[in-house]
């Protein structure tokens, strides 16, 4: 008998995948309900397999309707044949997205089948200082954007004692924490959204392995709003992990005693900055803290604090599965390992590309991507989120690596591409640059409060064609200021992609259109 | 307009909701400003006082964490709120033209706009490689047009009333 897997991602759902599951179900099927393989366009794909791990063949975009007029079959216009050996997934290294959309998602059963666990089970019988070694060792950096090595952020909590909450009495019980930053507010990413819902396991062993390697305690992923299905199945697989003894008091038999609890983020994008989050975390206002000091040596609540991406965390049980020279041997530079690239926005072939560092961005946005979804032309692309800069097409052939981006003028960021067409208008695309820092700014800096509402002025001033080369002057000068002038990425950053817009397409700059808003 | 999936304001109930919050978490205030907005709908003005009170905090301190996040309210939302995702990987794809056509839509139709709230702009939604993204009474959705978008607010709409 059959097996049948539909898609339970939340952009599947989207795609109507909830209702090819149903029609399956209605006709006496059995369906799994399995993550998303990352090939976007594709969804929903269901795929089917003679038994519960045998080959799976696949159909893409298929409808309720597709099932109701009879059970897919080989001669489907539809049909794609061996999942797996489809050239876009068959040429991925896949690491961190190792289990997701082969597996379902909350069985622990499934998890444990395929390879989950062995990174844990690895680290627990190592030290606390081998682990941090290891991570290290690995070259992994932090894939939030900044791009700091794990290692040496673990060995800095690793190296405090753990502390009682700022304003409690020292006698009261102390601690270390492992905060995930789970507020994925870059448009363009979705790599974070599509782990916790297609293999959240993986993301609480991560934790788990990282509050052994540094001593916590406590776990919290600060998890944003808008992501209710991620949200909703990370909750399941934590009360799912405290029955199988994979959180809790003595995890797995160890000494290790550890728990994981989501917080909610509320429609913030600076929330996503690490002292931000922590603010957020502790109840207040979103506002930037200065550093030092460093959140790892007085974090949440005044103790010692680990924050890393859900992808830095979620890459870490491979690395002790597979070990630290294997992944180090991946990538160039001190880029190393695997990133999970996200191709998004105008772009025929969008989805999920994990594959070592070096890869070039043409070869992600051409080769996996397929050009644009419209057809026409690529003009423009943004790297990095929305504080990452623009870069037009004769650019693309830059590494995916954070010194050859760097150089370049751009950022990894999250990994995140967005592709943009002819028609983009990209005065309007750094209007809206400027706009976004209005709206999220926290506030605390005057040059990201202040500036980016002169900027959005300025640059309207510029496309309605008044004194166009001294508006222009004073919005590089503008820019200038809120890069030097802020605390955080926010401020400090936004001047990216309204640079970028200016440099690269100043053509677009040149002739009065009407703003609009 | 009917908003009877959320229960009308009640401060005992409120309170109910908040104490177990403060007595169990450090920094509580957020917390339980979203427990209220997940309980009613929204937080009337009576609550972000009573949060303050029980938090030990200062009432401007507690409306300073209300008015500095996107999500919280102090009005009931729409009964089938629709929002349409204002990012740059939205807009590559008609993300800007597709908010102009729901707003006419939206605009020969009032009663369209008062069941909807019209939108509610939101920033990312993380279906980046299927935009234009919405989300349509909480449920996502890729590849929005505006015949999709009302199709889906009618099936809200009568999931809604079926309840």
């Amino acid at each position: 008998m059959s097996i049948w897997f539909v898609p339970r991602d939340a952009a599947a759902r989207s795609m109507g995948a909830d209702a090819v599951a149903l029609a399956l179900e209605g006709r006496g099927e059995t369906v799994i309900r399995n993550g998303s393989r990352g090939m976007l366009w594709m969804e929903p794909l269901v795929e089917r397999a003679e038994s519960r791990h045998g080959a799976r063949v696949g159909w893409a975009n298929m409808t309720a309707a597709d099932i109701d007029a009879g059970m897919p079959d080989e001669q489907s216009k539809q049909y794609v044949g061996v999942v797996e050996e489809i050239d876009y997934l068959a040429r991925q290294n896949r690491w961190i997205y190792e289990r997701v959309g082969i597996t379902d998602p909350v069985d622990p059963e499934d998890y444990l089948a395929h390879g989950g666990l062995s990174g844990l089970k690895n680290a627990l019988a190592m030290s606390g200082s081998d682990v941090v070694r290891a991570v290290t060792d690995s070259g992994l950096r932090g894939r939030g954007g900044a791009g700091f090595p794990a290692g040496i952020k673990w060995r800095t909590v690793a190296d405090q004692s753990p502390t009682p909450h700022a304003g409690e009495s020292p006698s009261a019980p102390a601690h270390k924490y492992i905060c995930v930053n789970a507020d994925e507010g870059d448009s363009g990413t979705f790599a974070d959204r599509m782990l916790m819902e297609g293999d959240p396991f993986c993301l609480l062993e991560g934790m788990t392995i990282a509050a052994h390697a540094v001593g916590a305690d406590r776990g919290l992923v600060y998890l944003r709003s808008e992501y209710p299905d991620a949200i909703a199945t990370l909750q399941a697989a934590i009360w799912i992990a405290r029955e199988q003894g994979w959180l809790g008091e003595g995890i797995l038999g160890s000494h290790l005693t550890f728990d994981v609890e989501i917080r909610v983020g509320a429609g913030s994008y600076v929330c996503g900055e690490e002292t931000a989050m922590l603010e957020s975390l502790e109840g207040r206002r979103g506002m930037v803290r200065a550093k030092p000091p460093l959140p790892a040596i007085k974090g949440l609540f005044g103790t010692p604090t680990v924050i890393n991406n859900v992808l830095t965390i979620a890459s870490v049980p491979s690395i002790l599965a597979r070990g630290a020279e294997a992944y180090a041997a991946l990538g160039q530079e001190r880029s190393l390992g695997t990133q999970v690239f996200q191709l998004a926005g105008n772009i025929a072939h969008g989805g999920i590309v994990e594959t070592a560092f070096g890869i070039t961005a043409r070869e992600l946005v051409g080769d996996f991507g397929g050009g644009t979804r419209s057809g026409r032309p690529i003009r423009a692309v943004q790297l990095g989120g929305p504080l990452g800069a623009y870069l037009p097409d004769d650019k693309l052939d830059v590494a995916m690596t954070y010194e050859a981006l760097a150089e370049a003028g751009g950022m990894i960021g999250h990994g995140g591409i967005v592709v943009f067409d002819e028609t983009v208008n990209m005065a309007e695309q750094a209007r809206f640059a400027m706009d976004f820092c209005v709206e999220e700014s926290c506030g605390k800096c005057t040059p990201c409060r202040i500036g980016a509402v002169r900027g959005v002025e300025t640059i309207d001033k510029i496309r309605a064609g008044q004194d166009v080369a001294g508006n222009t002057a004073l919005l590089r000068d503008l820019c200038d200021v809120m890069t030097q002038g802020s605390l955080c990425a926010m401020g400090g950053l936004t001047p990216n992609p309204v640079l970028s817009a200016i440099n690269q397409f100043p053509e677009d700059f040149q002739s009065p259109v009407i703003a609009t808003g | 307009m009917n908003h009877s999936r959320y229960p009308e304001w009640r401060a005992e109930a409120a309170e109910a909701l908040i104490a177990p919050i403060v007595a169990a978490e450090p920094g509580p205030v957020l917390l339980c400003l979203q427990a209220v907005q997940a309980h009613f709908g929204y937080v009337p003005g009576d609550a972000v006082g009573m949060i303050a009170k029980a938090c030990n905090v200062s009432r401007a301190d507690a409306h300073g964490v209300f008015t500095f996040y996107a999500d919280l309210r102090d009005t009931p939302p729409p009964a089938v709120p629709v929002r349409l995702c204002a990012a740059e990987a939205c807009q590559a794809v008609g993300g800007r033209e597709l908010k102009t056509e729901w707003a006419t839509a939206c605009g020969d139709d009032a009663v369209l706009a008062a069941l909807t709230g019209v939108d509610e702009p939101i920033f990312c939604l993380g279906n980046c490689a299927l935009g234009p993204a919405a989300l349509v009474d909480g449920e996502l959705m890729g590849c929005a047009d505006v015949a999709r978008l009302k199709a889906a607010v009618t099936q809200a709409q009568t999931a809604g009333e079926a309840l």
